[in-house]
């Protein structure tokens, strides 16, 4: 009800579209490690019947010496179940998802619906994933239930144990 | 009771040389089954007791037969046959699933020398086995086979696989995209027609580590359809056999139809 309201007021005003929206918080932590690389993570939406919504990033080895897909292709599989959901799917790099890898520390992304990384959600139950591989390191992946669309502002929070810091999402009626 | 049919089968495959294809425990181990890049692979071809080790014999290669997903053949490269394992590389470019097969038909023969008293063997194909029974040979019993023995790669986005309609195999939709904890239905196919009630073993690799084989037996139902749920990641063999009456060659009362796959189960 409050995005129709919003929209309806943004199309009024010609003011630009204030879409409905959701901000993903990944912790890449600090490993006490001999060898130490940054982790592949992707963020994605899941459907109940574990189809795929969109993936909201992917950030990989995405330099390019003579590959125009990024050098990094060759392990995105490691991210495996992100691979065998949707990532086999997609023709690497997508704009407005893939990056770079991230250092250490708290990393924010911040998609609005109907955007390329977050199509519009039909209203209903969604899960976040968020997975983590790292070369000569583990995998891990965790996961945040929600309702779509949100009534209200809201915020929830998992924590990985090992490759995975805090992974929070705020949803943004 | 496992153990002897195998130690048996074996024993049949060493005898008859090319046809160690149709012995349990004959394996391809490719290095990677799925793939985010064209990229090489390497894959081991072994016969041996213990999955997936080489330590006894290699796999003899003549018959391998890689298929690119558009239906080209992939040349093997590298090509070896070392003491214990045969290998080669594969330059996978395509996006698709990739299917490496070996494909064995053959025929054998026993006989009672006349001369002698004493039993001899031979083998062939159904052209040039005739020739190679002497003509008051007594006692002559021929065999035919047919064996598949294969394992699958994926580069990218899989692709559907296209079954031969020859001997037994397995069709799925997918080989490549199995995971611990999920249910894979299959079916096996004898002549392209559903194998009936017949029964499938899966075994887990690394059985060097462990007592028991702890191999999954499933039978197929009327519709050759069968399903696996994995209990564990890692690397399985999947082997089935049979015997039935269509022999191609007049003098051959039996057909051996055997198959077996490498299939990975990713955690």
């Amino acid at each position: 009800m409050q995005v129709r309201y919003s929209l309806a007021l943004a199309a009024l005003f010609g003011a630009p579209a204030f879409a409905a929206g959701l901000t993903v918080n990944v912790e890449v932590p600090r490993l006490n490690v001999a060898e130490y690389h940054r982790p592949y993570v992707a963020a994605w939406i899941e459907r109940p019947d574990q189809s795929v919504a969109g993936t909201l990033a992917v950030w990989y080895d995405v330099r390019n010496k003579g590959n125009a897909e990024g050098e990094g292709t060759k392990w995105l599989k490691d991210l495996r179940q992100w691979w065998r959901r949707t990532g086999r799917e997609l023709q690497m790099p997508v704009d407005g998802v893939s990056s770079a890898t991230r250092p250490a520390g708290k990393h924010q992304i911040a998609v609005s619906e109907g955007s390329v990384a977050l199509p519009k959600l039909a209203p209903g139950a969604y899960k976040l994933y968020v997975e983590a591989a790292r070369e000569v390191g583990g995998r891990e992946i965790v996961s945040l239930p929600f309702q779509w669309p949100p009534a209200k502002a809201e915020q929830s929070q998992v924590a990985g144990s090992s490759e995975l810091g805090e992974v929070s999402l705020e949803l943004k009626p | 009771m496992k153990l002897s049919l195998r130690t048996l089968a074996l024993g049949i495959a060493l005898c008859a040389g090319t046809a160690a294809v149709q012995a349990h425990n004959a394996w391809l181990m490719p290095s990677s089954t799925v793939l985010s890049k064209a990229d090489w692979i390497t894959v081991d071809a072994a016969v041996s007791n213990d999955l997936f080790f080489f330590n006894h014999n290699p796999l003899n290669l003549d018959s391998l037969a890689v298929t690119a997903p558009d239906g080209s053949a992939v040349k093997p490269e590298n090509m070896f046959k070392g003491k214990l394992r045969a290998g080669f590389d594969l330059n996978l470019t395509q996006p698709g699933t990739y299917r490496l097969a070996l494909i064995n038909e053959g025929v054998f023969a026993r006989w009672k020398d006349k001369a002698t008293g004493q039993t001899k063997r031979a083998r062939g194909t159904p052209e040039n086995i005739a020739s190679q029974i002497p003509a008051d040979a007594t006692e002559v019993e021929v065999t035919q086979s047919a064996g598949r023995n294969e394992t699958f790669v994926t580069v990218g986005k899989p692709s559907a696989l296209r079954a031969s309609g020859k001997g037994l195999e397995l069709v799925t939709s997918n080989p490549t995209d199995l995971v611990k904890g999920e249910k894979t239905s299959f079916t096996l196919q004898l002549d392209g027609q559903p194998a009936k009630e017949l029964e499938v073993t899966v075994t887990l690799g690394n059985t060097r580590y462990r007592d028991k084989l702890d191999e999954l037996k499933v039978k197929t139902d009327a519709k050759g359809q069968f399903s696996v749920t994995w209990p564990e990641a890692g690397m399985y063999w999947l082997d089935a056999s049979t015997t039935d009456k269509k022999t191609s060659l007049p003098q051959a009362k039996e057909r051996r139809l055997s198959y077996a796959a490498t299939l990975e189960v990713m955690p």
